[in-house]
């Protein structure tokens, strides 16, 4: 009996990092995906940019990790701006096969270039003295790390979601999702708001992937290797959606780390089904317009 | 109301088979065999004699050209993005793999059989998620795939899981042609399998059935109101797609001796689509132009600098989509239209 | 099955409703094509006409009510069931294949209604009965030079021309015409005008149209849709001078 209680803090903590290391890197993929129709493949590799840029400024220049992070994201995010004036722009709600085409190339740089500076093996990251070590809640010894990620998550997921309620970007981009042409006709600039948009949704996967490094360890193959779970998170959110990715991510962490837990054999396939399963029934997601 | 009406007049009949003929023989003529479509076929002959020393990298490529062959027929017939076809390939990859691991190692019928569980799994998944479109259609093909790379990863105790099936026996090609060292049986066999799935397809392409694929990816709109079941069109044309897939893995299987993971994975199914891109979509021979292309580069960088192969592949592909969408074939008839309007 | 006493119409809709979100495009509209009628349906832009002709299609399923094909209920069949049963449509902008021929985008439609498209081993252009049947409409159309034209070559009113062509190769017995004269020069108006008057006497068609001269050129009934309502529905005398729709809809005809 007693043993089920510790068993479920400790599910319900790990799958809680897992979840919002998911959700901070995929919501931006939501809003390309939803508002600018682009099919965005290569979004992950935004992620694993944060994730060694930061780990080698960390490792290299000594700088403190929060400082580190900071500047990880950024760099990525001015690098994701050149890239969405330069390439991504012109596809927007074009032919999705172009899309993927396009993404999938960028995934490819983003293997090879990965693995021409930072090697094939696995980039350690550095994690300040202050956040190793364990924590005792209630007789399960739980790392200070983890804790850290999921507070500093819930505090980025409240901050975005009130920024989206209260600031006149966020206005926007809501009136956008909900309706492009009206918005447009209202005066509003989409193509400032796109590059905006693209702008913070890869900044917040850049954080993500920094942060998450424990979680999804820095490998080249990063971007390929967890584009399942990033799209899954946001196809079964809700295209377009800030919150659904939240609960489909939380759905996802959960789950996962459970099916570790008890049934290990059966692996990601669970959620792959159960996400079939989801899609089927509500095509757009459970968040989606 | 006005003199150029032919009301119920009846039409001049020698005049009316002139202009009917001309207008027919248009529409007729497609399916005819070109003296330039012979030309892959003496390639690939030719290959045979100069290059004894590439049979194998030759037979990876024959049989690869039939999975590109399978997604064209999707992506560029019936206009269905697929980011999962890996999923097909793969059961057919593991199918032959599975038989031939346990006696049963008859390469033809293995091939037959591959094809079979591979319609079947594509038709089953077919009917499940085609009823979705664009992104959710695109996200479905890809959980297919990982749900099947999961199935065949946890059953390591039939498939090898991460250590690929080991122990596969193939038996000679009808008890005759043993598979040699050299790679030559191997060579002609997927010849010969390539040479008549490129039958099928080019009959399939130019059927009915295949102008109303064309009409779909056109224009849902329009078939819908002719009256197309377009649901089961796409359907007939994902099941058989998912059969020239599984006979693609199950041949590369019997060749190799072996079947990995990998023959499951997005990148499987990624470098799919680059390499019938770089060939070109919907015209039939851009399998046969862009598989060579991409597996020869890939071979060649693979011994030079592999670490830079993914890096100017994805560059490559960048390139291709901004400036030459059409892939070779597209550049080759813009060439050639060019020609002939100067001359 | 209700015991009314008239015969089954072509089509006949009950209290058919479409909404998008809270938006109702279709408001329980209840309307019957009689066997071999030339009846209007008018009413003045965003009225709902097109989404009226895509619900009885197919193309869109409504939020409520029923339709029926000859008194056979026919709201859960598919549009292609639909098309097999008789009942086409046209479409208010022209949904033709731009690359392809007059005669193949005729012969694909024939092709269709043949049976003969399922077909994956007979080449296409074996198919010569298709191709003579495709050729012959055209030739009955007017479209015979046309017939080895890519569409994008076309003059608009012959590409509207076509699209009803499309439509006739399916051998409709109920014909949903969207505004056939659309965008058509007016020095092609009546081209139109005579293939509509040569349709078939025993087709029902259900013409929608924005031009008054072909309405009442081709309608013997015509009913206005205003708001996804029907507003009145009468013989064409009577409606041209009814008060009410010279208010909603002919009064309104601003100079543009
Ligand atoms: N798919 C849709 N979603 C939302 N609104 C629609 C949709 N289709 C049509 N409408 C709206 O329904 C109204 C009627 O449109 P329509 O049937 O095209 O009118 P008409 O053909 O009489 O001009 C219009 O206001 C149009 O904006
Ligand atoms: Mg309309």
């Amino acid at each position: 009996m007693s043993e089920y209680v510790p068993a479920l803090i400790s599910i319900a903590f790990h799958g809680l990092t897992l979840a919002m290391v998911l959700y901070l890197i995929s919501v931006g993929l939501s809003v390309t995906m939803g508002l600018m129709g682009f099919v965005n493949l290569a979004h992950g590799a935004f992620a694993m940019a944060g994730g060694y840029v930061a780990s080698t400024l960390l490792a290299h220049f000594g700088l403190p990790f929060a400082i580190a992070i900071l500047l990880a994201v950024v760099v990525v995010t001015l690098v994701s701006v050149v890239l969405e004036r330069l390439l991504y722009r012109r596809f927007y709600g074009g032919v999705e096969l172009d899309q993927v085409l396009l993404t999938m190339g960028l995934i490819f740089i983003s293997v090879g270039a990965a693995t021409y500076i930072w090697g094939p093996l696995p980039q350690p990251m550095q994690i300040p003295r202050a956040l190793q070590g364990g924590i005792d809640v209630l007789g399960r010894i739980l790392p200070v790390y983890r804790l850290f990620l999921i507070i500093c998550g819930a505090i980025i997921v409240t901050l975005l979601w009130l920024a989206l309620e209260r600031t006149r970007f966020g206005a926007q981009l809501r009136a956008a999702v909900d309706n492009l042409r009206m918005a447009e006709t209202v005066g509003i600039n989409t193509s400032r708001l796109f590059a905006s948009a693209f702008a913070l949704g890869s900044g917040l996967a850049a954080l993500g992937g920094a942060l998450g490094a424990e979680v999804f360890a820095l490998t080249p193959g990063y971007a390929l290797e967890h584009l399942v779970y990033f799209l899954i998170v946001v196809a079964v959110g809700g295209l377009g959606s800030i919150r659904g990715p939240f609960f489909a991510a939380l759905m996802v962490g959960i789950t996962d780390t459970a099916l570790k837990y008890y049934v290990p054999e059966l692996g990601a396939f669970f959620i792959y089904l159960l996400t079939m399963a989801i899609l089927l029934r509500y095509p757009r997601g459970l968040m989606g317009t | 109301m006005t003199s150029e009406t032919p009301t119920t007049s009846k039409p001049n009949t020698a005049t009316r088979d002139v202009a009917a003929t001309a207008a027919m023989d248009a529409f007729a003529r497609t399916h005819r065999l070109s003296p330039l479509e012979a030309l892959p076929w003496l390639a690939a002959v030719a290959a045979y004699f100069v290059f004894p020393d590439y049979l194998a990298l030759g037979s990876q490529i024959l049989a690869t050209i039939i999975f590109a062959l399978s997604v064209d027929l999707l992506i560029g017939y019936a206009g269905i993005v697929t980011l999962g076809h890996a999923a097909l390939f793969g059961t057919g990859a593991y199918t032959a793999g599975l038989l031939a691991a346990n006696g049963w190692g008859d390469p033809v019928s293995g091939l037959l059989i591959a094809a079979l569980v591979s319609a079947l799994v594509g038709c089953v998944s077919g009917a499940l998620i085609l009823r979705t479109h664009g992104l959710t259609l695109l996200m479905q093909t890809l959980v297919v795939a990982a749900l099947l790379y999961e199935v065949a990863n946890k059953a390591g105790y039939y498939t090898g899981g991460g250590d690929g099936l080991q122990g596969m026996e193939v038996w000679p090609v009808f008890g005759l042609y043993r598979f040699d060292m050299l790679g030559k049986v191997a060579y002609l066999y997927c010849l010969t399998v390539l040479c008549v799935c490129w039958l099928v397809m080019r009959i399939v392409v130019n059927s009915a059935f295949g102008r109303s694929l064309m009409g779909i990816r056109e224009n849902v709109a329009r078939m819908h109101a002719i009256g197309t079941p377009v649901e089961r069109r796409k359907l007939m044309a994902y099941t058989l797609s998912a059969a020239l897939a599984g006979i693609s893995g199950a041949l590369i299987a019997q060749t190799t001796g072996f079947v990995g993971l990998g023959v499951l994975s997005l990148e499987r199914s990624g470098s799919i689509l680059i390499m019938l891109i770089i060939g070109g979509v919907g015209q039939l021979y851009g399998a046969f132009i862009g598989v060579p292309l991409y597996m020869i580069a890939q071979d060649r960088f693979a011994t030079i600098a592999p670490v830079f192969w993914y890096f100017w592949i994805g560059l490559f592909m960048v390139f291709l989509v901004l400036f030459a969408r059409g892939g070779a074939l597209g550049i080759l008839h813009r060439f050639v239209r060019r020609k002939e309007g100067g001359a | 099955m209700t015991g009314t006493p008239t015969t089954p119409a072509a089509i006949e809709t009950r209290q058919l409703r479409k909404s998008f979100g809270a938006f109702v495009v279709t408001d329980d509209v209840d309307f019957r094509l009689e066997h071999g009628a030339r009846h209007a349906l008018i009413g003045p832009n965003g009225a709902g006409k097109t989404t009226f002709v895509n619900l009885v299609s197919g193309a869109l399923a409504p939020t409520s009510g029923t339709i029926a094909l000859n008194g056979a209920d026919v709201t859960s069949l598919s549009q292609a069931q639909r098309v097999k049963r008789g009942l086409v449509r046209t479409f208010q902008i022209n949904q033709l294949f731009r690359k392809l021929t007059v005669l193949e985008n005729v012969g694909l439609a024939v092709t269709e209604r043949n049976g003969l498209a399922g077909n994956a081993w007979r080449p296409a252009g074996r198919n010569r009965a298709v191709l003579d049947e495709a050729y012959t409409l055209l030739e009955r159309v007017g479209l015979a030079a046309d017939a080895s034209r890519a569409i994008a070559d076309l003059s608009y009113g012959r590409q509207r021309m076509t699209e009803i062509a499309v439509a006739l190769g399916l051998k409709p017995k109920v014909l949903l015409l969207d505004e056939p004269a659309a965008g058509v020069p007016t020095g092609d108006v009546g081209l139109i005008i005579d293939l509509i008057e040569q349709l078939p006497a025993d087709i029902a068609v259900l013409l929608i149209e924005h031009d008054m001269a072909i309405v009442f050129r081709v309608a013997k009934r015509i009913t206005v849709l205003t708001e996804g309502r029907v507003l009145i529905e009468g013989t064409p005398a009577a409606i041209a001078q009814n008060p009410k729709v010279r208010e909603v809809y002919l009064g309104e005809r601003k100079p543009q």
